[in-house]
């Protein structure tokens, strides 16, 4: 009989890792397979030229003189690495991290190649972390790409089950996911157990629960940017906790998924993307014109 | 419903900074720019709904430049995309268009000038996450998503074109996964889109050309 490699929920994921003895990340390369009948080294070089980018855009954001379209933001996270650099950080990896999530989201915003995980918008999260695990830790680089897979079935348990659109579900749905995703592949690069991944993604998502999307001026820049080093930090918190606890929650992942869309369909319209509320319509903010905050010529 | 794939997830590589504002608004222009025969001279955008109001700070006017010179969603030279416009002597302009409409939020209509005076037109939408929707080509209502290499046919409305349309395809050994045929009011012209698996050859092509009520025949590559 012809195997079955999918699943519509975390708990039928827990299930099938449980009886293959099997990582998320090998059950998640394994349903690709099935789903889109590529070969194993296809989905598998797909996989490692996404962490190629994703390592070019960390790369490219801390030597590249960047030139945002918005002018909202701008040179923080070449800013935050030179004073890790010369003071050290007081979060450690997180502060590295922070600094590499924080830049990808500057390189996204001039024009530059990035990978959306799961969205453009928090496409900082997850090369941020992995970045900075290879650098300060021993992991190998199939390690890394392994770890995309594992994030990668997270993201998409997200998708089917509740939203990755920050229009419809608020910032809890982009960077929330993007947290949740990366706490999860950090629980299994660091050993965890599969129940551990998703306790870690589950309370990365909670952490966060209700965060709207307000982007000033309409742009994916601020407050965009913090918001992804804020949800590396989440991440790694979220995955140390699990690791430490051996994955113990009171609300499982597949609840917290369903409180977080029901949430998401709370937010008012104006708190998802219209720049029509929150930061967006602050009296500092609410006038400002894309380029202006960096020009300052009708000043 | 298309199963989710990982790389839907995490993916896709693309030129930032929005994946409806800047890679849906390139790939539009694309098909757009496929439909040029010859020379492209110059390309006139209209700009609606938010397409309209934050354009310059997502880069869509850089992202449709690009698509009309054929670039990809994950190509750096979209930054510099006007610029290598210009030395292709490609002229451009946008209009922001401030009047209200029923269309999609993100909608650009495409007229695109060859150097030989030929006009084509094209409306398409940028509907999320990078997806679109051609909505209009030449005046004529049309639904397509660019996510198939499709060919695009215009032809006679007379009995047995459709019948010598599909003869090419058999012939070539291309199967059709979709086809649908839209007609103007008022006019004895239609346009087929006709959606395959695989690709399609220069020779097919010109072989669609040569078929009686057919008035052209273009190639969308998209993938």
């Amino acid at each position: 009989m012809r195997e079955v490699m999918d699943f519509s929920n975390g708990r039928e994921l827990l299930s099938l890792c449980a009886g293959k003895n099997k990582t998320i990340s090998e059950v998640m390369l394994l349903r690709e397979l099935e789903k889109f009948g590529s070969s194993r080294e296809a989905v598998w070089k797909r996989m490692r030229e996404s962490f190629e980018v994703m390592r070019e855009s960390v790369g490219r954001s801390q030597t590249e003189q960047m030139r945002l379209l918005g002018g909202y933001i701008g040179g923080e996270s070449k800013a935050l690495l030179s004073r890790i650099l010369r003071e050290g950080a007081m979060g450690g990896m997180i502060s590295r991290a922070s600094a590499y999530a924080m830049g990808v989201i500057e390189l996204n915003a001039s024009m530059g190649r990035i990978v959306a995980a799961p969205t453009a918008g928090s496409a900082g999260v997850i090369p941020g972390i992995l970045v900075a695990v290879h650098e300060l830790y021993d992991f190998s680089e199939d390690a890394l790409v392994g770890a995309l897979f594992n994030a990668g079935a997270v993201g998409y348990l997200i998708d089917r089950n509740a939203t990755l659109s920050g229009a419809e579900g608020g910032c809890q749905a982009e960077v929330g996911a993007a947290s949740a995703m990366a706490a999860s592949a950090l629980c299994e690069l660091f050993g965890g157990a599969p129940a551990v991944c998703l306790a870690a993604a589950g309370d990365a998502i909670s952490n966060i629960l209700g965060l709207v999307c307000d982007p000033i001026g309409g742009l994916v820049e601020s407050p965009c940017q913090k918001r992804n080093a804020m949800g590396v930090a989440n991440a790694v918190i979220s995955a140390e906790t699990a690791l430490a606890t051996n994955g113990k929650t009171l609300v499982p992942f597949d609840e917290v998924v369903a409180a977080m869309y029901s949430v998401g369909r709370n937010i008012p319209y104006q708190l998802r993307e219209t720049a029509l509320g929150g930061l967006a319509m602050a009296p500092s903010v609410r006038n400002l014109h894309p380029g202006c905050a960096s020009c300052g010529g009708c000043k | 419903m298309r199963s989710i794939s990982v790389f839907d997830i995490i993916g896709p590589i693309m030129i930032g900074p929005s994946s409806s504002h800047t890679a849906g608004a390139l790939k539009i222009a694309r098909v757009a720019g496929l439909l040029a025969k010859k020379k492209i001279a110059k390309v006139h955008f209209a700009l609606y709904g938010s397409f309209a109001k934050t354009h310059r700070g997502h880069g869509t006017d850089r992202a449709l430049v690009a698509g009309i010179l054929g670039f990809d969603t994950s190509d750096y030279r979209i930054r510099e995309s006007f610029e290598l416009a210009r030395e292709k002597g490609i002229d451009f302009d946008f209009e922001e268009i401030d009047e209200q409409t029923d269309y999609h939020p993100n909608t650009v209509v495409i007229t695109l000038t060859e150097t030989d005076g030929t006009v084509n037109t094209l409306r398409g939408a940028s509907v999320g996450g990078g997806e679109i929707k051609i909505h209009e080509i030449n005046g004529c209502e049309i639904k397509f998503s660019a996510k198939n290499n499709a060919i695009i046919v215009r032809q006679k409305d007379k009995p047995g074109v459709i019948a010598a349309v599909a003869k090419v395809f058999e012939n070539d050994g291309v199967n059709i996964s979709y086809m649908s045929v839209y007609c103007e009011d008022g006019s004895d012209e239609q346009f087929s889109i006709i959606e395959i698996d695989g690709e399609f050859d220069e020779g097919a092509l010109e072989e669609l050309r040569r078929q009686k009520n057919v008035l052209s025949a273009v190639y969308i590559k998209v993938k």
